[in-house]
């Protein structure tokens, strides 16, 4: 279990309209590591992610997963090391009810039915979901559908976990659910996301990219604090790191008089 | 836009009934689909001017509904949404044929009438019974039945996936027609142009959308094939009910039930 390391070396990959999406992006993530991917809409964030599991083929440099650099034959077995869970779940569930999709995976591992139907069970419940089995997906809520898609992904056991915007559509009552998900998990954890209140509960280590290249790469706590980084990020501090507007600054002063409306 | 909308409710309904429990639920999917084509032949394959020997088989239609607990409601809601196009197909059958060929006391009833009358009948008993086979199999046991039977697998895929999209395309489309009405006044921005352009916007984000989802299937180790883990079995009852339903099918193809029953009437009186 030591080897779940996701190191990536000079990675470059233009679009065959000519858009350099990743410009030389080189970090190692080491076994059990939690990583955010933070950056501005088009920073290259996704590009980035599909290169970690063969999605799309390195152009320079190299991806190693593991023990393994990702060529063509290495292809099936990093797909099952690393799960992908796509930023919108009605592309990921594909099938006509929640547990043939759950069970897509494992199925296409040439498991045989039993273990299948286990491995099916088991994550659906990990995720809390084992009264939606029979249901179409589509009649889902969205936190249910994004339950069932990370549920899809821990059937085929992944080690390294892959998420393009884990929390992009859901209310505030299933994203905390989301969270406390994650934060639960074992697994390798690398997220792209512009939730920044959710990095700050996830990940201790916060890789910054912009126009493509690496800006910071370091503690979170040290990163969301560089005000002149974030900026030029196009960024914001989290929510929680901001004084409260409604206490400092002019909207205080006008309260003022109404007396304290708001405590703290 | 509102048709369109509530048709798409109706698959849901569909969906819902096929997940039902009952005799017919339980039949293997194959036995459902042979019947049902077996059937259609049947009734296809009458005379034009036939109708009471077809009435037997809206019996057997009923029968099955009953079985399976699907209301009666449900078939002839969808049957009357569809009927104009079937009755646009006879419609001009009394105008050309005139040919008196029955008397029902007073009334004279021409030929077309009567080729009228069994293409409704026959549009009624063909479209009822896929509605039915679907409702008590659902379309994926519909879609897996037929690849077991030989159909390429590519176009089971390929059903299976437009039946699972298209309410995510019916979505869109809603979505992209609305905020159209929502700018559109008086009339303009509403020609044909405009629907080209949305047409247009709807096919790049489908292709767009089955790029991102082939890659999810990749992911999770997609080679070509959909497996699924409850293979379904043919045991012997299914065979025996298949055996029957065929004989009585076909008997009620061969020998005019109705005017059998009459004429046993008739004989009855004195």
């Amino acid at each position: 279990m030591s080897h779940h390391i996701v190191e990536v070396q000079d990675l470059s990959y233009t679009y065959p309209d000519g858009a350099a999406a990743v410009r030389g992006i080189s970090f190692r993530i080491h076994h059990g590591e939690s990583v955010a991917v933070v950056g501005a809409n088009g920073a290259g964030k996704s590009t980035l992610l599909l290169h970690l599991n063969g999605a799309l083929t390195p152009q320079r440099g190299t991806v190693r997963i593991g023990d393994f650099p990702l060529t063509k034959a290495t292809l099936r077995d990093i797909r099952r090391t690393v799960g992908m869970i796509f930023q919108d779940p009605d592309d990921q569930l594909f099938m006509p009810t929640v547990f043939e999709d759950v069970a897509f995976g494992p199925l296409n591992l040439g498991l045989p039915p039993e273990e299948v139907e286990q491995r099916v069970l088991a994550s659906l419940a990990r995720v809390g979901v084992e009264h939606l089995r029979d249901r179409p997906p589509y009649k889902l809520s969205g936190g249910e559908k994004r339950a069932v898609s990370i549920a899809a992904v821990l059937a085929m056991s992944p080690d390294i976990l892959v998420m393009d915007e884990p929390s992009a559509n859901l209310d505030p009552r299933a994203r905390r659910t989301l969270i406390e998900l994650l934060a639960g998990f074992h697994h390798t954890k690398i997220i792209a996301t512009h939730d920044l209140d959710l990095v700050l509960d996830l990940c201790p280590r916060t890789i910054v990219i912009r126009e493509g290249q690496i800006m910071a790469d370091g503690p979170t706590r040290d990163i969301f604090t560089n005000d002149r980084l974030l900026e030029e990020s196009h960024l914001e501090k989290p929510l929680r790191m901001q004084a409260c507007p409604v206490c400092s600054g002019s909207m205080a002063r006008k309260t003022e008089d109404a007396g304290s409306v708001h405590e703290h | 836009m509102a048709n369109i909308e509530s048709a798409f409710v109706d698959l849901g309904i569909l969906d819902a009934l096929a997940a039902r429990d009952s005799i017919v639920h339980r039949l293997d999917p194959r036995v459902k689909v042979l019947t049902a084509a077996v059937f259609v032949l049947c009734v296809v394959s009458f005379d034009k001017y036939v109708i009471a020997a077809m009435l037997p088989f809206a019996l057997f239609l009923s029968l099955i509904l009953g079985l399976a607990g699907i209301p009666a409601r449900f078939v002839l809601k969808r049957l009357v949404l569809v009927a104009p196009f079937a009755v646009l197909l006879g419609l001009f059958n009394p105008f050309f044929d005139r040919q008196i060929l029955l008397h029902l006391g007073p009334v004279a009833v021409s030929g077309g009438w009567l080729s009228f009358l069994s293409i409704l009948l026959r549009f009624g008993l063909t479209v009822g019974a896929m509605l039915t086979l679907i409702a008590v199999t659902g379309f994926n046991g519909v879609c897996m039945a037929m690849e077991k039977m030989g159909m390429p697998k590519i176009f089971a895929v390929q059903l299976l996936l437009l039946y699972r999209y298209i309410f995510v395309l019916a979505d869109e489309g809603q979505r992209m027609h609305r905020a159209r009405a929502l700018r559109s006044f008086d009339g303009r921005g509403t020609g044909i142009t405009t629907y080209g352009h949305l047409i247009g916007g709807l096919l790049l984000r489908t292709l767009d959308r089955a790029q991102r989802i082939h890659l999810a299937m990749l992911c999770r180790g997609f080679d070509g094939t959909i497996r699924t883990s409850r293979p379904p079995r043919l045991v012997a009852r299914d065979v025996l009910l298949f055996a029957l339903s065929c004989l009585l099918l076909i008997a009620m193809r061969r020998y005019d039930c109705s005017l059998l029953l009459g004429q046993f009437l008739t004989g009855l009186v004195p």
